[in-house]
């Protein structure tokens, strides 16, 4: 294995300055991904900067009843956090549904956001991958692609983002807060994952050189009723071949307002406006919830063996929308 | 009616052997404080003075022949003390027959240039440290002339061939006119089905430490037979196999893969440059080129019947694949001939050469993936017939073997069945499919029955009462998790007539003389013979008087002969396997909610670890059902995802409450009466899955693993099949 140096930041400013003086260097959370990851030979980083000492650990209220969730909360803390579970119980699920019990309790939330694919073409380093290796081409293209995106992808990769808790944050809108040298910024969910295009290799909008410092869901009325559904391979301990958060207001019939998003189709957890679109002002029926997915759904393009990702998905918006309705009704 | 999913009466056991020994009452492991203290050390971390570690460097291309190894920037890099390859290697020699046959040529590492798979060795880089060495070896650059590879396996290749016999594996039996009493059949099935490349990932990687003491060459090993082991590197080598010694005390899992692999040879040749101790440990990615893997089948089945189910015609053709430099199969077909008998009977094996590693055994060879053919087809054949699929096999139940014609040494099958019937509540089951709903769930039950051959390898044992009044037991047995220590133990107990506290075992070292490898579900068999024997003509010694000197008395043994004069029968554990599953057809979501085991198996041992062996081995046939599978790239040709986060197996979310029990099995003409459980708990339980997930759905599943993507598509095209289907109004 390479040699690379460690070094415990203890306040924001020092870590970004840790970072600044070192482009080589990558930050450390729980490392349930990083260390993994420079085993394979994938990450080779010069210097560890280990960030789990910051004082971003806590989960409070924001002025306008929203939650301000700190970068280095653990994955465990986040889903037994009370608030969460009551205000946004589709997020404490999702967190639950992941990795397991000792991942977790090692995980950060900025970690999490910035998970790498599980692509096997990627942590393989005597394949080509352009998302590892810019321009040596995609081989999931016409190779093993069975848990691949069927939206949002290109030509250029095809790889899905592993996160279940991303997806939760997708669905209720969060924001992720970071610092650079700079100075403090902020970017919606929606921004923070670029679109695949010809750069798959550069997965998010943080400027160089940032640190995640924390995460802000604002306040959703509608996010108490929400619900994370994963479909996986085996009981547990697997990523998703799909998922869904949901949040659904039904009153008389009609459906007020409604937040989906869905995980393990595309490079980013993929917020289904379209869908939304679709369903808000309309009928709570199953008819409906089928007729949003297909909306949703009609831009997928899947490969050979990804196809069954559309029906399974499809099922899911049906299948959990159905129960929050009646759970509503009841 | 939905079936009761909790067991009807608690898990007894209602086998055999008096409990007035120590055979059949349960003992933990003798040596199981050492391992959950962490006393017991394991092969990669008995610590030597001057320790190397070695780095094997596998090929990155399918086939073709290397350019060149350019170490020399290599052996500047800190710590490295050489990198050997086909260049500069000791010659080693691979023309012999050993105790398995002839050997695998990847055992011959680094004697010429020719590469024909992905993750074939063309070095090692050995340094002071095992991290130097890892860099070290990432860094190597090795070039070469890469030819175009073929790694497809499918049914249907034009290129299939006959193998050859081997004493392991008869390729093709065949009796009668199956074509003609197929013909002759009122109901007929003829499916296709596949199984995937499966591989053993034993918990402990294999690992091998190798020096030269006083002249002798002393292995420090993880393996499933020592004899096996040191006389192999004896005839590679071309050394006296009296100055081989190899030793493995602790092993965390075997299950076919650990034999002589080729991190030992390289440990050896490493060792015998360096002149100090060497050690290689395989990573778990080497590990899917380097140590063997069940190779993926394709299985035809076409049984013929009477309208009442009596079979009268047979057929089971298998193909699986071998690497181009040696010769596996995978014997699918073999369990056949010991299970139903028809007026024409027709078993057989092809095989397809491409450009991957060699197949090898793991756990169940043959078995495991041919009850899933034959076990699934019983239950289509049940379907067709309108028969229980139990009544069904009871039907069938033959006198004699039905291509030996030989009797069985015993065969309770059907008391199995009988059994496991009453415990899972099979008398409530409605046949018919689909009808069971539990919320998104649908709900379905299946059986399969399961074989596994009770053979032995001769043993030799020595039993040396002590002055003190203790018993020291010499066998070279392999514990490879499974409790074997403790199992001699008990042999050893009743045979001397004392406490199993009186009793010492040691095992393990190839200079304990020749025995059986944990292999084969043959070594307690072959071992407790042996000890057996050995303790037997010692009561004899110690019955004449007289006092016991310092060195004690010492009674041996050689089985040879008594296997030799055994009867010839059919010889084979039986059980039957019973399984819930519970489907989401929404979801493609497949749960086992509960699977039993009720097993035939001549005498018990040590129900303790007996139980767990067997729970085991269903585990692994719900892994296989539900899971397992190697990807193999076919671009590149190696694996995609080789580590346990690529290959999936059951996680303890998957596994439910499982329960293995045993009948009463006795062996009249057998001396030992023990048979083996170290892999039938496998057998037969994904044909039990898939049986029930056809109860559940309506949907026969015929290609392993019954992944979500194929339920989600069979249950599509089920629903479009029925539209279609439909009358019109």
């Amino acid at each position: 294995m390479r040699e690379f140096g460690y070094e415990r930041a203890f306040d924001v400013p020092g870590a970004v300055a840790l970072l600044g003086a070192a482009p080589e260097a990558r930050f450390l959370g729980g490392g349930t991904n990083l260390i993994d990851l420079m085993k394979a030979g994938v990450e080779r980083p010069a210097l560890l900067i280990d960030v789990r000492e910051l004082p971003l650990d806590g989960v409070e209220f924001t002025h306008d009843g929203g939650l301000r969730i700190g970068a280095t909360v653990t994955n465990s803390d986040l889903a037994a956090h009370p608030e969460v579970r009551r205000h946004y119980p589709a997020l404490a699920q999702a967190v639950l549904a992941g990795a397991s019990g000792q991942l977790r309790n090692m995980a950060t939330v900025g970690g999490n956001l910035l998970q790498r694919t599980r692509c096997g073409y990627f942590t393989d380093l005597s394949k080509p991958c352009n998302k590892r290796a810019p321009g040596s081409g995609c081989p999931a293209l016409t190779g093993e692609h069975h848990n691949h995106a069927i939206l949002g992808a290109s030509e250029h990769c095809v790889a899905t983002h592993p996160s279940d808790m991303a997806v939760a944050l997708a669905a209720f809108d969060a924001v992720i807060s970071y610092e650079t040298a700079d100075g403090p910024g902020e970017l919606p969910i929606a921004e923070f994952y670029r679109p695949v295009g010809d750069t798959p290799h550069i997965e998010t909008s943080l400027p160089p050189g940032a640190l995640i410092t924390g995460v802000t869901l604002p306040p959703a009325p509608v996010a108490a009723h929400s619900r994370y559904r994963k479909v996986r391979e085996r009981a547990s301990y697997a990523f998703a071949i799909g998922s869904i958060a949901a949040a659904l207001d039904v009153q008389d019939g009609v459906v007020r307002d409604v937040r989906l998003a869905f995980g393990a189709v595309a490079s980013r957890p993929w917020r289904a406006r379209a869908a939304e679109r679709v369903l808000i002002g309309g009928p709570a029926s199953a008819e409906a919830y089928a007729a949003a997915a297909d909306a949703e759904l009609e831009a997928a393009e899947a490969l050979p063996e990804n196809g069954y990702k559309v029906t399974l998905t499809r099922n899911l918006v049906v299948a959990v929308l159905t129960e929050l309705t009646e759970e509503a009704i009841r | 009616m939905t079936p009761p999913t909790t067991p009807t009466t608690p898990a007894t056991t209602t086998g055999i052997s008096a409990v007035t020994g120590a055979i059949g009452s349960a003992h933990t492991r003798v040596e199981g404080r050492d391992k959950v203290t962490g006393a017991a050390r394991y092969a990669g971390e008995i610590p030597f003075a001057e320790l190397a570690h070695g780095w094997l460097v596998l090929s990155t291309v399918a086939r073709g022949r290397i350019r060149s190894v350019e170490d020399s920037p290599v052996l500047a890099m800190p710590g490295v003390l050489t990198v050997l390859h086909h260049g500069n290697a000791p010659r080693v020699d691979t023309d012999y027959v050993g105790m398995v046959g002839r050997p695998n040529p990847v055992l011959g590492i680094f004697q010429h240039d020719r590469v024909p798979f992905v993750g074939w060795p063309v070095a090692l880089v050995v340094a002071e440290t095992s991290e130097q060495a890892r860099e070290a070896a990432e860094a190597l650059v090795v070039r070469y002339d890469e030819e175009p590879h073929d790694v497809a396996f499918f049914a249907g290749r034009s290129d299939a061939y006959t193998p050859e016999s081997n004493p392991m594996v008869q390729a093709e039996t065949e009796k009668g006119d199956v074509e003609a009493q197929l013909d002759a059949s009122a109901v007929v099935v003829d499916e296709e089905y596949t199984t995937p490349e499966e591989h053993h990932n034993p918990m402990e990687p294999h690992a091998a430490t190798a020096r030269w003491d006083g002249g002798r060459l002393d292995v420090i090993d993880s393996n499933q037979g020592s004899t096996w082991v040191a006389t192999e590197l004896a005839m590679l080598f071309s050394l006296d196999p009296a100055s081989v010694r190899v030793r493995s005390e602790h092993v965390g899992g075997g299950f076919g893969s650990k034999g002589l692999s080729p991190h030992q040879v390289a440990a050896v040749m490493a060792t015998t440059i360096l002149h100090r101790p060497v050690r290689v440990v395989l990573t778990r990615r080497q590990m899917f080129s380097l140590v063997g893997f069940r190779s993926p089948t394709a299985q035809r089945m076409r049984l013929g019947a009477d309208a009442d189910g009596r079979l009268r015609a047979f057929d089971h053709q298998a193909l699986s694949l071998t690497s181009t430099v040696h010769e596996f199969v995978e014997s699918s077909a073999v369990l056949g001939r010991v299970m139903y008998d028809a007026d024409a009977h027709r078993t057989f094996h092809r095989l397809v050469r491409l450009d991957v590693p060699t197949p090898a055994w793991m756990r169940a060879p043959g078995e495991a993936p041919g009850s899933f053919a034959l076990e699934s087809a019983l239950d289509e054949l049940a379907e067709k017939c309108g028969m229980d699929p139990i009544a069904l096999r009871a039907r069938n139940e033959p006198e004699t073997g039905p291509v030996s014609g030989l009797p069985f040494s015993s065969r309770n099958v059907l008391a199995c069945f009988e059994e496991g019937a009453r415990r899972f509540g099979w008398a409530e089951r409605d046949p018919r499919p689909g009808l069971r709903r539990e919320g998104r769930w649908l709900l379905g039950t299946g059986t399969a029955a399961a074989t596994y051959p009770s053979g032995a390898g001769p043993s030799t044992a020595a039993v040396t009462a002590e002055q003190d009044g203790s018993f020291t037991v010499r066998i070279n047995a392999a514990d490879i998790g499974t409790g074997a220590r403790t199992a001699m133990v008990l042999v050893a107990a009743d045979a001397l007539k004392v406490g199993p506290d009186r009793i010492r075992v040691r095992l393990a070292d190839s200079d304990l003389g020749p025995a059986m490898f944990a292999g084969g579900s043959m070594g307690t068999r072959s071992w407790a013979w042996a000890v057996t024997i050995a303790a037997d003509e010692l009561r004899e010694k110690l019955a004449l008087g007289g006092g016991i000197p310092p060195e004690g008395i010492t009674a041996r043994s050689n089985t040879t002969e008594a296997i030799g004069a055994l009867a010839k029968k059919e010889r084979h554990s039986f059980g039957a396997q019973f399984a819930e599953v519970a489907v989401d057809v929404t979801t493609g979501e497949v749960r086992v909610r509960r699977l039993l085991g009720i097993y035939a198996a001549g005498t018990i041992v040590n129900p303790l670890t007996a139980r767990s062996q067997l729970i085991g081995g269903m585990t692994w046939g719900l892994s296989m059902a539900l899971h397992e599978e190697a990807i193999r790239d076919q671009e590149s040709g190696s694996h995609v995802g080789a580590d346990l986060a690529g290959y999936h197996f059951a996680a303890h979310a998957d596994v439910p409450l499982i329960e293995a029990d045993w009948v009463d099995d006795p062996v009249p003409d057998d001396p030992i009466a023990i048979k083996g459980i170290g892999e039938i708990g496998v057998v037969g339980v994904a044909a039990a899955i898939a049986n029930a997930v056809w109860h559940a759905t309506g949907v026969r599943h015929r290609d392993l693993p019954i992944r979500p993507d194929r339920v989600l598509r069979a249950a599509d095209e089920a629903r479009r099949r029925a539209t279609e289907g439909a009358p019109s109004a």
